[in-house]
């Protein structure tokens, strides 16, 4: 397995539970559609298998590594070599340019392939920003630029929070596609957060969330 | 509806009371400072005018003997006869134990301005009678009055304020019993009504010269100098102060548009709004600055004492040591926070009245800044240029402080632009994806640090501007010292008879006995002393020339030049080759010209016997003695023995050198405390701006923590980034930092006061005064750095979650 999400509860400190129990897994090259009722815990969930977050209890585990052992260092680690993550929004390091957002988690993980970058610059139609700065693109530019910079780290595991979700229809259709076709053909296993049943039904599987458990 | 927007308007402070605390610092400190320095120099120029008014005594013009001795009993009648309205004055130092008092007896029947002095009494009013006859009284400063009484057998002293530190006064007759001088007048006081018809001086009594009354004026003039640095000090806290209240203002405006454009929008106009604003800054900077005046009264309270040794020792200068409270100063505290405050929100004011309603969102323009830096940078060469146009144009004092200020600002407005390129050139350097990031994060993050980075610019350079100064005056004064001091032992004799014994008997038993013997020629402009020297190596190897023509000594002692000292020669423009006019009538070449530290007046030196040809009656009582030092404390134990000379009397050379350095080292106590305060005030500047950038902090840390790094090695590159800009900003205020102390050593100094001082350097003090900047900007990185590190990840999510 991929990933492995067992049991995990999560508490906000003065909050009601958010997850209690939650379990999933995922198998290599999956993609799986996670939705969910606002505030049901989608992104709390998708935060703590990226390892930005502590979970209370459970064990999630990531290309075999268990998270829960883990302190600050391999929990940075876990962020930087085994999954990528692109947000609804501010996913883009506004003091460098797309040029360099897009390399810059490659370099982190010390797996740049300039040939790989320069295709998802290609595919994502970005040639022409890369000396730009990300306050002067678009949203769905900006996206963009946040898909193609997981895209250019090869992650094992892709984590998408409504990546579309600030995007008018014709622009997110048009990002997930190509979000979609990279991932297919490199083999990335997607899990993606969405309110859409049309985005969810072109995915592998579907996943629900409520009251803290996945159905 | 007023009242609701007031309130909406002031809730941001409670929602910022971090900001609010900052904006009050910066108003305090600037205030507090300020407030300090004034408070010093207004404690002590109260006791320079406190000295100047005493009795009047010192106001008014004098007669005294040419030949300097002590005048007769019978001159003093016989001019009073002939209608001369003068008084007799004896007065001396008088040694009690280990304090020394300055004794002036006046004749109190001939002088009538004692109500004067009685009028500060507490106590019934006293009659002239009562200090005339025996035993008399003497009035003294309450301080010094308790020194008198613990005395035995001192006349009963009276408390006064109207006498200056270490002064007593009293009655000729009773001086006379106290410093045992009988019949002993030192000289007369010129009264000011003098009636009409009084014989000429010159016919009634021709052996006595007049002197027009120079007053305090002169040690107003050396303590100038320091109270120079001292105000210079105050008002570099003082703009860097405003750096810090122009940063949290600009952000506290900026952070409120939002809730002015609502208000507006609801239909509240902006004249309304603008005075609501006025009024809040005006509660703010009253106070910040009321905290500032408690800070200002504390540092001056604790700094006074110091100073005041300093000006006592250095220049003879009375300054009492506790503090007075002056309402002029707490005034004048107040209304220097209010139009800080408000010169240093201008801009932000500015923009807030020129803010339209509807307005694009913020832009941050991480792209669009080279045309700022631009326009700034050719502000900055622009004050330069008009500095230096200043200094070709005029000169003296005011070339310099123009020079002076156009470079201050000019650099400063260069900084940002400067670092923007050294940080350009950094970027090449960088490899790999941390270093590239760090680098362009420091970049984006200039213009929002440069105000701190600026007055951390000015903190530097100004201290090493005026370190080196102090340092370089310190270091040439040493030498001089040892230059000027070549004698062994310093002997004066108590009148010309005892002079010669002393000096035939000093003779067999010393290497050399030089006598020292000067007069005071004065002229309308400037009092003039002429010294008489004999030939002697110790002259010719160690006196401190610094311009000589040919065989200066061999012109000088055999009476065909004279030497004149770097305050005259400056003034009057002597130099070797020139001719001085001793006295009317007498004039020689210059030969050379001597430095003179700490004297306001000309001086020159001729050979001896050319001296006693115009002044046959030159006193003869003071002697440089050389022997080796091993025997001089015998010496001066056996001088004291045979001829009874008080301890004074004699001199040790190492004792009156340790004596002048002392009175260093208490100024390096004041500089160095003004030092660290001003770097800790360009510290807080820096904390502030960091705090105050937290909020939009997060959003460039955030997306750099998801793919992979630590909260530490975040919070680690913070500090590295705070050190990067201080070491950057330290380096540029070095040659800053020099050009100032050499306009204030090279310029402002000798316009002011005659000499130039030669410039040393200092590096052991820079590395000094770089690792406490570097300390100062780490300890100001450091609280939002560990903030960083112990941040909670759910904060730095919501910066994904929520919309901005
Ligand atoms: N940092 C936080 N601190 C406290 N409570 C939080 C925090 N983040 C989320 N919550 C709470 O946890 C619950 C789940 O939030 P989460 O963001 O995971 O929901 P979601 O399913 O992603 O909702 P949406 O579809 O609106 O994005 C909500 O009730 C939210 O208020
Ligand atoms: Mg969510």
């Amino acid at each position: 397995m991929l990933l492995t999400v067992d049991h995990v509860t999560k508490t906000y400190p003065g909050g009601p539970p958010v997850l209690q129990g939650a379990t999933l897994s995922m198998s290599a090259g999956e993609t799986i559609a996670l939705t969910g009722e606002s505030g049901s815990g989608k992104s709390t969930l998708l935060h703590l298998i990226a390892a930005l977050d502590r979970f209370d209890a459970g064990e999630i585990a990531v290309d075999g590594i268990s998270l829960s052992a883990l302190d600050d260092h391999g929990r940075a680690a876990v962020r930087r070599d085994r999954v990528a993550v692109v947000f609804q929004q501010f996913n883009l390091i506004p003091t460098l340019t797309v040029g360099q957002n897009l390399s810059f988690h490659a370099r982190l993980a010390n797996r740049l392939d300039p040939g790989w970058v320069d295709e998802i610059a290609s595919r994502l139609g970005l040639q022409d920003l890369l000396a730009r700065y990300p306050e002067n693109l678009s949203g769905g530019q900006q996206q963009r630029v946040a898909i193609g910079r997981a895209m250019a780290v090869r992650p094992k595991l892709l984590l998408a929070d409504e990546p579309t979700g600030n995007l008018d229809e014709t622009t997110a259709g048009a990002v997930l596609d190509l979000m979609l076709d990279l991932v297919r053909t490199s083999g990335t296993a997607l899990l993606l957060v969405t309110h859409s049943q049309a985005v969810a039904a072109r995915l592998d599987r579907h996943a629900h969330l409520a009251g803290g458990r996945v159905t | 509806m007023i009242r609701a927007a007031a309130s909406a308007l002031w809730s941001h402070w409670r929602r910022h009371p971090v900001q609010l605390v900052t904006l009050l610092a910066g108003i305090a400190l600037a205030a507090g400072l300020w407030s300090a320095v004034q408070a010093i120099n207004a404690e002590a120029r109260a006791s320079y005018a406190k000295a100047a008014a005493q009795i009047g005594a010192d106001r008014l013009d004098r007669l005294s003997r040419t030949d300097g001795g002590p005048i007769s009993v019978e001159d003093y009648v016989t001019l009073r006869r002939s209608g001369w309205q003068v008084a007799a004055v004896l007065q001396d130092r008088l040694r009690l134990n280990d304090t020394v008092v300055t004794v002036t007896g006046i004749d109190l029947v001939a002088w009538s301005d004692l109500p004067a002095i009685t009028e500060g009494i507490a106590t019934t009013a006293i009659t002239p009678a009562e200090a005339l006859t025996a035993p008399g009284l003497v009035f003294a400063r309450p301080e010094t009055a308790q020194t008198l009484r613990d005395h035995p057998g001192f006349p009963p002293v009276v408390n006064t304020d109207a006498l200056p530190l270490g002064r007593v006064l009293t009655d000729i007759g009773v001086a006379e019993k106290l410093l045992n001088r009988p019949g002993q007048i030192t000289h007369l006081l010129v009264l000011p009504d003098q009636p009409f018809g009084a014989p000429d001086l010159a016919e009634v009594a021709p052996d006595l010269t007049w002197h027009a009354a120079r007053g305090t004026q002169d040690i107003a003039r050396l303590t100038n100098s320091f109270h120079l640095n001292l105000t210079a000090f105050g008002l570099l806290s003082f703009v860097v102060g405003l750096f810090i209240v122009h940063g949290t203002i600009g952000l506290a405006f900026e952070q409120r548009r939002p809730m002015i454009r609502t208000l507006r929008a609801l239909g509240l106009p902006l004249s309304v709004l603008t005075r609501l604003v006025l009024l809040e800054l005006l509660a703010l900077a009253l106070a910040g600055g009321l905290v500032g005046l408690l800070l200002g009264y504390l540092v001056a309270a604790s700094l006074l004492p110091d100073v005041a040794v300093t000006l006592r020792g250095l220049y003879g200068a009375p300054v009492e040591d506790s503090l007075a409270l002056r309402p002029a100063w707490l005034a004048s505290g107040l209304a220097m926070a209010v139009a800080g405050t408000l010169l240093a929100s201008a801009q932000a004011l500015w923009r807030f009245s020129n803010l339209p309603i509807l307005a694009a969102p913020g832009q941050h323009g991480w792209s669009a800044r080279p045309r700022a830096m631009k326009t700034q940078s050719l502000a900055g060469l622009s004050a330069i240029l008009i500095g230096l146009a200043a200094f070709a144009l005029f000169d003296g004092l005011v070339a310099g402080f123009a020079l002076m200020a156009g470079c201050l600002l000019g650099a400063t407005l260069l900084l940002p632009p400067v670092l923007a390129v050294g940080l350009m050139a950094a970027d090449r350097l960088a490899h790999g994806p941390v270093a590239e990031w760090f680098v362009a994060d420091m970049r984006a993050q200039l213009p929002s640090l440069s105000l701190a980075l600026m007055a951390l610019l000015l903190a530097l350079a100004a201290n090493i501007g005026v370190g080196t100064m102090v340092a370089s005056f310190r270091l040439t004064f040493d030498g001089w010292l040892d230059q000027r001091l070549t004698s062994t032992l310093y002997v004066t004799a108590r009148d010309d008879a005892q002079g010669a014994a002393l000096a035939k008997w000093m003779a067999p038993r010393a290497d050399a006995v030089l006598p020292i013997r000067s007069v005071e020629i004065s002229s309308d402009a400037h009092p003039l002393f002429v010294y008489g020297i004999v030939d002697h190596d110790s002259y010719r190897e160690h006196w401190p020339l610094i311009a000589a023509g040919a065989d200066v000594w061999d012109r000088v002692t055999t009476g065909q030049a004279a030497l004149v000292n770097e305050q005259m020669a400056r003034r009057d423009g002597l130099w070797p080759g020139s001719v001085v006019t001793l006295a009317p009538g007498w004039e020689l070449p210059v030969a050379g010209v001597y430095s003179d530290y700490g004297n306001p007046t000309g001086q020159a030196i001729v050979a001896l016997d050319l001296l006693l040809m115009h002044f046959p009656n030159v006193p003869n009582t003071r002697f440089g003695v050389h022997l080796p030092m091993d025997r001089a404390a015998q010496l001066a134990e056996d001088l004291g023995r045979d001829f009874g000379l008080p301890p004074d009397a004699v001199i040790l050379q190492g004792a009156l050198k340790a004596q002048s350095r002392a009175i260093f080292e208490k100024t390096f106590v004041v500089t160095g405390a003004l030092n660290v305060l001003t770097l800790g005030v360009a510290g807080f500047a820096i904390l502030t701006s960091l705090l105050t950038l937290w909020t939009q902090r997060l959003p460039q840390l955030a997306p750099v923590w998801a793919l992979g790094l630590t909260r530490a090695q975040l919070a680690r590159l913070e500090l590295w980034r705070a050190l990067a800009l201080a070491t950057m900003t330290a380096v540029l205020a070095l040659p800053l930092g020099l050009l100032l102390a050499w306009l204030l050593l090279a310029v402002v100094n000798v316009a002011a006061f005659g000499w130039r001082l030669p410039m040393h350097l200092f590096p052991y003090d820079w590395l000094r005064l770089f690792t406490l900047a570097l300390i100062t900007a780490g300890l100001a990185a450091t609280l939002p750095a560990l903030r960083l590190r112990r941040l909670p990840p759910a904060h730095l999510l919501k910066v994904f979650a929520n919309e901005r």
